[in-house]
């Protein structure tokens, strides 16, 4: 059973159809790049897996021991959060919300939670720091932390590396595939770095509007590398 | 000495410290300076203690400046500081409909309507227009909500918007004055504030609605954090975002309509925005910012409020002039801490 199936997925805003009829499955321990140019639909696509927005048609079902709220989400950063006067221990913390059910506040399980996932990001020494005074690279982790908190097999990245140097990008990179191939976390990333979200990808989707392509990284190396061919002959 | 005084400046954390207890000290030699006055002034508040309407005043303006304090750091982070304004605004058009009610009589109803009816209508109008505070409290959490979903909508921008329906509110309320009683004292005093302005019955109103607001702030205060740090993360972690926003707006719009009555129409606004702003420049996490908030504002309002008595100042002018001096105390020590 998939984490994440979906069947023929529709979305449409305002009679403009974003994401138009799209199968995807995603499994345990899967490392999925979804590539596709800004307005392809990608992003929407995310969103309705994490249930922001809700399909026209098709259905999304989630599946060996994946709820819907239970997916570590890393979302693009807004203008706001940049001077959001926060220490890295509250950000962490707050992706513990999701498991309080109907505490008010968090118990010793989630502290110990968010303190594990600190200690894996190796953003403990900063986190008496304010989340604001961090380095791009720095804040992405201490997010990836916070999303760990709210999931135990699955994280969603929306656009991760936006923004970084080459340096913290390749960290970044390197930080993803640790969990993924260490801890077993299953990946999903949207993106446009096609060169670098391949490095560690397992699986390829391409989208525009529709499904463009769907398979592992290397039917897709083969399938483009030609069609570049062929377009230069 | 300068060259000595330099080098140790040149570390930032230091340079911060160093202004920090110059400030302190400033202040310190200030007080000194005018201990006579400090404690003429503190004396002469002592006697207006024993007045009931100050006793009223103090206890509901305590806390509606905690209460305006705590919302204020949520919505100036979420870009939503416009809607305590635009609340208020509206909260006067509500007080003002509200006050002209009073004067429709039995007679004043059209004619095809049964005796009874008239009446009857005539009556709640009256009871309405005796104590308008109820009324006024049901529009502006409608209007809250309201505001809260246009500034949602991209079609027309939510500050826009929020700005339309504040001055219709604002001029409506100006038309229904001129139309009955005209540019009276109570008026004014909506405009601009006033300590008298509270009843008995609106004291114990005011005291359990900010209670309320208190502790609903502090059993959700991790889901308000998450929702304010990050909507969307939070809706996707399965946090009812919109609900949230609902609770922060339903939140405001009362402590918006107890605060207006003593503040001021065009004052309570700052109530809310001040204490959060003063102390984002000076901490960098949001524990910190919420209690020195709630600290900031209750603290203002007690000295403005001494000010207002004993120099016969309007109370929410006050206010808002001690508030300005600690933003921009507050402000400096944010730039020495780099």
């Amino acid at each position: 059973m998939a984490l994440i199936q979906l069947r023929d997925v529709t979305i449409a805003f305002e009679g403009t159809v974003a994401v138009d009829r799209v199968s995807l499955s995603v499994e345990k321990g899967d490392y999925l790049v979804v590539l596709g140019e800004n307005g392809s639909g990608k992003s929407t696509l995310m969103r309705a897996m994490l249930g922001l927005v809700k399909p026209r048609s098709g259905s999304i079902v989630y599946g060996d021991g994946l709820m819907k709220n239970q997916i570590g989400y890393l979302p693009q950063q807004t203008a706001a959060q940049r001077d959001f006067p926060a220490s890295v221990e509250e950000v962490v913390l707050s992706g513990c919300v999701n498991r309080m059910g109907t505490r008010f506040f968090f118990n010793k399980a989630d502290r110990a939670k968010a303190e594990a996932n600190m200690a894996l990001l190796d953003v403990t020494k900063f986190r008496k720091k304010s989340y604001r005074t961090l380095s791009g690279g720095q804040q992405q982790r201490v997010l990836l932390a916070r999303a760990l908190c709210a999931t135990d097999g699955m994280l969603l990245l929306d656009e991760p590396v936006t923004g970084l140097d080459p340096e913290a990008t390749r960290e970044l990179y390197d930080v993803i595939r640790d969990l993924n191939v260490r801890h077993g976390v299953a990946v999903v990333m949207v993106s446009h770095d096609v060169r670098g979200a391949l490095r560690d990808a397992k699986h390829v989707a391409v989208m525009d509007t529709g499904m463009d392509f769907n398979g592992t990284v290397e039917e897709y190396a083969a399938q483009y590398l030609n069609k570049a061919v062929k377009a230069r002959g | 000495m300068a060259d000595l005084l330099s080098r140790w400046t040149k570390k930032p954390g230091r340079r911060g410290t160093a202004v920090l207890w110059a400030l302190l000290i400033l202040v310190v030699v200030w007080l000194l300076c005018h201990i006579r006055d400090i404690g003429w002034m503190i004396s002469e508040m002592g006697g207006y203690l024993s007045y009931k309407f100050i006793r009223r005043a103090l206890l509901v303006g305590a806390l509606v400046s905690l209460c305006a304090a705590l919302l204020g750091v949520s919505l100036v982070l979420k870009r939503y500081s416009m809607i305590g304004d635009g609340l208020s605004h509206v909260g006067f058009g509500a007080l003002t409909v509200a006050m002209a009610l009073g004067f429709v009589t039995a007679d004043s109803l059209p004619a095809f309507l049964p005796a009874a009816v008239r009446g009857g209508v005539a009556a709640v109008c009256a009871s309405v227009a005796e104590s308008p505070l109820p009324f006024t409290l049901v529009v502006v959490v409608l209007c809250a909500f309201l505001l809260l979903r246009l500034s949602g909508q991209s079609r027309m921008r939510g500050d826009s918007a929020i700005a339309l329906i504040s001055t219709s509110a604002l001029a409506l309320g100006v038309v229904v004055t001129s139309m009955t009683s005209g540019m009276n004292v109570d008026v004014y005093n909506y405009m601009f504030g006033s300590i008298l302005a509270m009843s008995a019955s609106d004291v114990w109103l005011s005291v359990i609605l900010s209670l309320v607001v208190l502790t609903l702030f502090i059993l959700y205060y991790p889901r308000i954090f998450a929702v304010t740090f990050d909507e969307a993360f939070a809706r996707a972690t399965g946090t009812r975002a919109k609900l949230y926003n609902r609770l922060i707006a339903l939140l405001t719009a009362v402590t918006v309509v107890i605060g207006m009555r003593m503040m001021g129409t065009l004052l309570i606004s700052s109530l809310i925005i001040f204490p959060a702003l003063s102390a984002m420049r000076v901490f960098d996490n949001f524990r910190a910012v919420t209690v020195s908030a709630a600290v900031i504002s209750v603290s203002c309002f007690l000295v403005g409020m001494m000010l207002s008595c004993v120099y016969s100042i309007p109370t929410g002018a006050g206010i808002v002039g001690v508030n300005l001096v600690v933003f921009l105390v507050f402000s400096c020590v944010g730039v020495a801490k780099g």
